[in-house]
């Protein structure tokens, strides 16, 4: 119970994008077409479970017990940085098809604050390493619910009338304050607080 | 790229290329710490520095960068300077760590930063690089600021703490603004001023 309480705080109601507002270069980038979306969502919810995994141990095992907690921005963004480059080349040698899918999509990856955030609130939080994972798959799930709602949205958006100094991103904010509040309404869902 | 009067980055850097509000780089700090003018204050203050002494670090050592791993070098560079912040912000206003949490460690993958040492400071001098910095991190400032000074007057009816729209309106201000509902309205509108005024010259 208690971990699918943790996956559901962090896919709903501190949902990365509208509530703690992580990843929004990505979610404005990326989302002017569903597929794309998909793709991104893909990539997020892959290198945000490494990358969750290979900081919590370079933390517990390696940063925390040698003292060396001051080193931890400086690691975990070199560890994320090379973390991408090694499964866009992995992709590329060994998995084409997901490599054409995914392949533009992971180098911006790199400078995602999802991910980066993602690991700094598990050390933050002390999770354990299986709450760690279920936390990261929730926010991953979180960031693709957000992005895919709003790919749709704008979709439909673009032949809408709109007043011209708001077309492309002001309207996207516009409709990303109105997701936002709806995801407020999940407060207080089974007990569950920001 | 030719070398230009430093002046001119500094205005550029404030109005015409505002990084938030134009180009749209680094939003997520502005909307998340944009609850008061008092904590936007501190984010732009953490972030002129970072930014200010990264532009100046990678502009000295920019002939000794070998091209092929410029990125990673540029940030190990900024990544010091913001645990060099972080941990000052801790020891010298807990409260206000207390209140950006996070978000001062995730200086380090704002773009903008990177993207002032990619595109200006590793090509151009060090005076420029100063000047291009503290011009970059006004503009932020300026976004930012607002933001918090338009969020905190409406959403708790005070600025700097200082009640200034009665106590009627404090006991019930809207606190949708300072919700994460409110940022993203505020930062579209402010976004769609800025698009009329530009298209109007």
């Amino acid at each position: 119970m208690k971990l699918f309480l943790i996956f559901l705080s962090a896919f709903l109601v501190n949902n990365i994008v509208l509530m703690r507002f992580l990843g929004l270069c990505p979610w404005l980038g990326v989302s002017k077409k569903t597929s794309s979306a998909v793709g991104m969502s893909m990539a997020v919810l892959f290198v945000m479970l490494m990358a969750s995994w290979i900081t919590w141990g370079i933390f517990n095992f390696l940063l925390f017990p040698l003292k060396l907690v001051y080193l931890r921005t400086l690691t975990f963004i070199l560890v994320i940085a090379s973390l991408v480059q090694l499964v866009e080349m992995v992709f590329r040698k060994f998995l084409p098809t997901l490599y054409s899918a995914l392949g533009i999509y992971l180098p911006l990856i790199t400078t995602n604050c999802a991910i980066l955030g993602t690991t700094f609130i598990v050390i933050d939080s002390n999770y354990s390493f299986l709450n760690t994972s279920i936390f990261a798959i929730g926010t991953a799930c979180g960031f693709g619910l957000a992005i895919i709602l709003i790919a749709g949205i704008r979709e439909r958006l673009t032949i809408a009338p709109i007043p011209d100094a708001f077309k492309d991103a002001p309207i996207a904010f516009v409709t990303a304050s109105l997701m936002s509040l709806a995801f407020l309404g999940f407060i207080g869902f089974l007990g569950l607080s920001i | 790229m030719p070398k230009t009067h430093p002046g001119k980055h500094f205005v550029e850097g404030i109005i015409k290329n505002n990084p938030v509000l134009v180009l749209m780089l680094g939003l997520c700090p502005t909307l998340a710490v944009s609850t008061t003018a008092f904590n936007a204050l501190g984010m732009s203050i953490a972030v002129i520095f970072v930014l200010t002494l990264s532009n100046i670090t990678i502009s000295i050592l920019r002939k000794i960068i070998p091209p092929p791993i410029r990125i990673p070098v540029f940030i190990v560079v900024i990544a010091t300077f913001v645990t060099i912040t972080d941990y000052t912000i801790h020891a010298f206003s807990p409260d206000l760590y207390a209140q950006l949490g996070i978000f001062i460690p995730l200086i380090v993958v704002n773009c903008i930063i990177l993207g002032r040492a990619e595109a200006f400071a590793s090509k151009q001098g060090v005076v420029a690089s100063i000047f291009d910095g503290i011009g970059v991190g006004i503009g932020f400032t300026l976004a930012i600021f607002l933001m918090g000074v338009i969020r905190e007057v409406l959403g708790s009816g005070t600025l700097f703490g200082y009640t200034i729209l009665g106590e009627g309106f404090k006991e019930k201000p809207v606190i949708y603004m300072i919700l994460p509902p409110g940022g993203f309205l505020v930062i579209a509108f402010l976004m769609g001023i800025v698009n009329h005024l530009r298209r109007g010259k």
